[in-house]
């Protein structure tokens, strides 16, 4: 896994990808920090940090897209396949040196607290809590794109769907907002919801009495559901969905200077489930 | 020891391999041999542990390559069709990963590594950028990284693949040497440089194994079932005539020939030497015989006519 992670972690320098990605959100926090810390005098650094979020969006694939595509494509996962090291610990190893890479740029904005500090009233409590939110937050968009990563040949693809995924996740909040409320909308949205999970079931095991049993049984479920208590479909897809609102934990500690540790245990739980679909994919993918 | 037991690789409805079963011993040169698309790669694949099996198991040295991968894959290098290189390191930074990757220890990873280059002879270059080499010196790059840790064995898919007639005998050269301390196992389409160097073959064909023995072996084997040639200026009626009193022949087949000669290929019971009773038959008829000619069957002509449809099996030891 060492080895892995060493390889991977220079090769993001080799091939510049790494620098670029530093550079860019090292600039652009730097002109927010510029704008609303310097020009306007606002204290909280949070708070810049808060408008660079978007920058994720466009660095993050950039930084994932070539993570798993690329060794597919110029077949030298067939050197960490066939070498004594398991799947596990390949996606570990190639996951750990994005973070890092992750991590220096984060390292970076650790220093702007303390240039407010000399201007006047620092609030570095806030301040270091958003920028560790703020890692983390990251720490599960590169886990996606890894993901998303793995289950294509092509670099351009990869980013293309983390890109469409994160910006989706972004806008998540407004979204929410055009979902139907009444009973029987919330009811198709479950189901809706129901038949994807059961669609990604049938494409990872390929077996057709199990998915179709589990599709035949969740729709009597619900449709007995509606017809003895229909209003618990009433705004059911906003309460369900909206827990997935995923910037939310980091707009809080930004905006409100609110840190909800349920929201730190869903960034780790996301991390964890991203990463056991990288590994699944890629075992799959052998047997197939 | 390899053992591969009644493997089935399956791509949807195409069967890539199937029921494939065989022993790698220790110490030998095996040639998997086969036309194109034939399940060689996919064979090597699995054994390697890169693709899994629909059916069956490898187990190396009696582990399971699916069930305790780490350990079996100790024991196996392997160099794919395309060699699996980080075109943007060094050849010697990409063969430090990859003695580090192979679990080569610390202290020993240098000087492994430096062994290696110089058997391969890629130490001259191990300071310039894999993507800047020719293909002969990646495919060397890729074979050191198949040899580092030393293995007990190695398997190429297509090592020549591609280069120049006299990379080919370098590379060849190589294998041989490797051979010495490791089992190597080797694929191709090509049979000439199967024949050239290895002392087993295994002839695969639509992902069965058709035949499976050393060259010679392969060619006697197959001897039995060769045609004898005679021409002779007698009528084709006469000349059936004088055949039919000769024992142990099964069938005779008159193809077209020069006018005014016979040609007859006759076939006898597998393993009888009829040539002197043929001899002597004309002799007692007063007849002569222009030719007598022992068709020899080369490997060429078995592989082609095991792996060609309808050829017949081969009775060898399977």
């Amino acid at each position: 896994m060492l080895a892995i992670y060493k390889r991977e972690f220079k090769s993001y320098f080799y091939s510049m990808t790494g620098s670029i990605f530093i550079a860019f959100l090292a600039v652009i926090t730097g002109i927010y920090f510029m704008a609303y810390n310097l020009h306007s005098g606002y204290p909280y650094f949070s708070y810049s940090l808060s408008g660079v979020m978007f920058v994720l969006l466009i660095a993050v694939p950039v930084l994932t897209m070539r993570s798993f595509s690329e060794e597919r494509k110029n077949k030298t996962d067939q050197l960490l396949l066939t070498s004594p090291v398991s799947v596990g610990k390949v996606v570990a190893g190639k996951y750990l040196a994005m973070v890092t890479i992750f991590l220096i740029p984060c390292i970076i904005f650790c220093a702007y607290p303390l240039i407010i500090k000399t201007q006047g009233k620092a609030y570095f409590l806030a301040d270091y809590t958003a920028i560790f939110v703020f890692f983390l937050m990251g720490c599960v968009y590169i886990a996606i794109g890894s993901f998303l990563s793995a289950l294509t040949e092509s670099q351009i693809i990869a980013a293309i769907s983390t890109f469409g995924v994160l910006m989706i996740l972004y806008l998540w909040e407004g979204l929410m907002s055009f979902l139907p409320s009444n009973a029987i909308g919330g009811m198709a949205g479950i189901w809706i919801i129901m038949t994807l999970c059961v669609m990604f079931v049938y494409h990872m095991t390929r077996n057709i009495v199990l998915s179709s049993g589990i599709e035949a049984a969740g729709s009597i479920v619900l449709l007995v559901i509606y017809f003895v208590k229909s209003s618990v479909y009433e705004g059911i897809l906003e309460k369900i969905l909206g827990n997935f609102a995923l910037t939310n934990v980091f707009t809080n500690v930004s905006d409100n200077n609110l840190l909800d540790v349920k929201g730190i245990v869903f960034y780790l739980t996301l991390i964890g489930v991203f990463l056991f679909l990288t590994v699944q994919t890629i075992q799959k993918r052998r047997f197939s | 020891m390899i053992e591969v037991k009644n493997l089935v690789k399956k791509y949807g409805n195409h069967t890539a391999v199937d029921h494939l079963s065989f022993q790698i011993e220790k110490g030998h040169i095996y040639g998997l041999l086969g036309p194109n698309g034939a399940g060689k790669s996919t064979t090597m694949n699995i054994m390697t542990g890169y693709l899994g099996a629909t059916e069956g198991e490898v187990r190396i040295n009696g582990h399971d390559i699916l069930k305790e991968p780490e350990e079996a894959k100790k024991a196996v290098g392997y160099l794919p069709e395309i060699p699996p290189l980080y075109v943007d390191m060094t050849v010697k930074e990409y063969l430090m990963f990859a003695a580090e990757l192979k679990k080569v220890k610390k202290q020993d990873r240098k000087d492994e590594v430096n062994k290696v280059m110089k058997l391969v002879r890629i130490y001259d270059v191990k300071d310039r950028l894999i993507k800047n080499l020719s293909k002969g010196y990646k495919q060397r790059v890729g074979l050191a990284q198949a040899v580092l840790g030393f293995p007990e064995t190695i398997i190429l898919d297509e090592p020549t693949v591609g280069l120049d007639p006299k990379q080919i005998i370098e590379i060849r050269e190589l294998i041989r040497e490797l051979a010495k301390e490791h089992t190597v196992i080797l694929s191709s389409h090509i049979l000439a440089e199967v024949r050239e160097v290895c002392d087993h073959i295994m002839i695969i064909s639509k992902g069965k194994l058709v035949a499976s023995d050393t060259p010679e072996n392969m060619e006697k084997q197959m001897a039995g079932r060769e045609a004898l040639e005679i021409e002779t200026r007698l009528l084709p009626e006469r000349t059936e005539e004088i055949l039919s009193k000769v024992a142990g022949i099964t069938n005779v087949t008159y193809p077209k020939s020069e006018p005014g000669i016979t040609r007859a290929l006759i076939e006898a019971e597998p393993g009888l030497d009829v040539r002197e009773e043929i001899f002597r038959a004309f002799a007692r008829e007063d007849s002569a015989l222009l030719t007598m000619y022992q068709q020899k069957k080369t490997l060429e002509d078995i592989f082609l006519e095991l792996t060609q449809e309808g050829g017949t099996a081969y009775a060898g030891n399977l």
